[in-house]
């Protein structure tokens, strides 16, 4: 399975961000193998509509689950006609994060959260 | 046909009154006749000033991509020519955000499928007729949860009334953003409002900045004045700007707007000032 998580700097072990469409990073993790890389989150520049982009990229990346704080209402709109399963979390390390995620401690998003970005 | 428009860097300096003053003025002690247009889409309140018979309606549409699922291969390439990022494909499925798009075409054009088609969606409505002193108005109201001001008003702005007016007064929406650029395109002169505070002058200079892109004319008014107006008589004064007005800061006046009435309707007086304001409009403009 694959895992994606936000995160501002690209590091698996310092705080993972809260923000889906415009954070800097996204860790993906493969939990078979525990191998991690780092990708650039290539929508965060866009004026508008970074949320619909950033699940289309991780989609196409194979990701399976995504982690972040929150999901706008266009990003959670494209999360459901996707095969990615959105997370919720509050604070923590990626490293921290996938643990918790394979203990089964943290939820899933039953909606979208935080006020859309219109231009 | 002249064309002066009205436009603050932030909403509540008194654009609206000084629009419907000058309206008013214009029209009846100058006999011209006059035609304003309320830009503000997101809260046009001209209306409540100069109390038109909205006789003509027109609702605006924008062109809306529909995908065929059908005839569609999930080959993503719309996705990839969207600018506005109101196109993704999941799953081999294109998903359109319609708030998100600017009804370009792109998308329809380039799909290699022809598996996508345009369809109408409204976004809002236009209206115009005859109000106070036989001034006419016209309005664009965005729909409510609608997030594109900007063809609102190209579409009223290029809506027009059979008989061309001598002058029309194009009020703005308030900022500097697209909405902006979109209202004062076109101006012959921009009075550009404000208030002598820190923030009146921050939001003066962005205003301003709006008129240099653009290549526009621009005078100031100065509302609420009152003790503190250094900052912006210095900028006024080292961007070649002139203060075409001063409205001071009046108890009075205050009043008489939250009663739904103009400057010259509580003040009669200022209509000398309104007079002598546009002859000198006029006379700037024949300048340069
Ligand atoms: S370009 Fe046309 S065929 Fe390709 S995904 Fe978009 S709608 Fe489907
Ligand atoms: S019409 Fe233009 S803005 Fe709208 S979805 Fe198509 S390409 Fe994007």
């Amino acid at each position: 399975m694959k895992i994606a998580i936000s995160s501002p700097d690209g590091k698996a072990d310092s705080e993972f961000s809260g923000r889906f469409g415009r954070c800097e990073y996204f860790i993906l993790m493969q939990t078979d193998t525990d191998e991690w890389e780092k990708v650039k989150n290539p929508a965060r520049g866009s004026r508008g509509g970074s949320g619909p982009q950033v699940v289309q990229f991780l989609a196409n990346q194979g990701v399976d689950v995504i982690i972040s704080g929150r999901y706008g209402p266009n990003a959670y709109t494209a999360l459901q006609a996707s095969a990615v399963e959105p997370y919720l979390a509050q604070s923590g390390t990626p490293l921290d994060l996938l643990g918790a995620f394979r203990e089964g401690k943290l939820r899933k998003a039953a909606g979208p959260s935080g006020p859309g970005h219109h231009r | 046909m002249m064309r002066i428009a009205i436009a603050s860097g932030k909403g509540g300096t008194g654009k609206t009154t000084i629009a419907a003053s000058l309206a008013q003025t214009l029209s009846r002690e100058k006999s011209l006749s006059v035609l304003v247009s309320d830009c503000d889409v997101e809260g046009p309140n001209l209306h409540l000033y100069l109390q038109p018979d909205f006789k003509d309606t027109k609702p605006v549409f924008q062109m809306i991509p529909e995908v065929d699922n059908e005839t569609c291969t999930g080959c993503g390439i719309c996705a990839d020519v969207c600018q506005f990022n109101a196109i993704v494909v999941l799953n081999d499925k294109p998903l359109v955000f319609p708030e998100l798009c600017h009804g370009c075409g792109s998308c329809t054009l380039t799909c290699p499928e022809a598996a996508i088609r345009e369809v109408p969606v409204k976004i809002g409505m236009l209206m115009r007729g005859p109000g106070k002193s036989q001034i006419n108005l016209r309005q664009g109201t965005l729909d409510i949860g609608e997030p594109q001001a900007v063809p609102i008003i190209s579409a009223l702005k290029k809506w027009y009334f059979p008989e061309i007016p001598d002058l029309e007064i194009i009020d703005s929406p308030p900022g500097a953003s697209c909405p902006v650029v979109e209202a004062l395109r076109g101006a012959d002169y921009v009075l550009l409002v404000t208030e002598p505070t820190p923030f009146g002058l921050h939001d003066l200079k962005q205003a301003y900045q709006v008129t240099e892109e653009l290549g526009l004319h621009a005078g100031v008014i100065i509302n609420r004045a009152s003790f503190d107006e250094k900052g912006v008589r210095e900028f006024c004064l080292n961007h070649d700007l002139p203060i075409l007005l001063q409205i001071p800061l009046d108890q009075q006046i205050g009043e008489g707007i939250a009663r739904g009435k103009t400057l010259v309707e509580i003040f009669p007086e200022y209509e000398e000032e309104f007079i002598d304001m546009y002859e000198d409009i006029k006379k700037r403009l024949l300048e340069c």
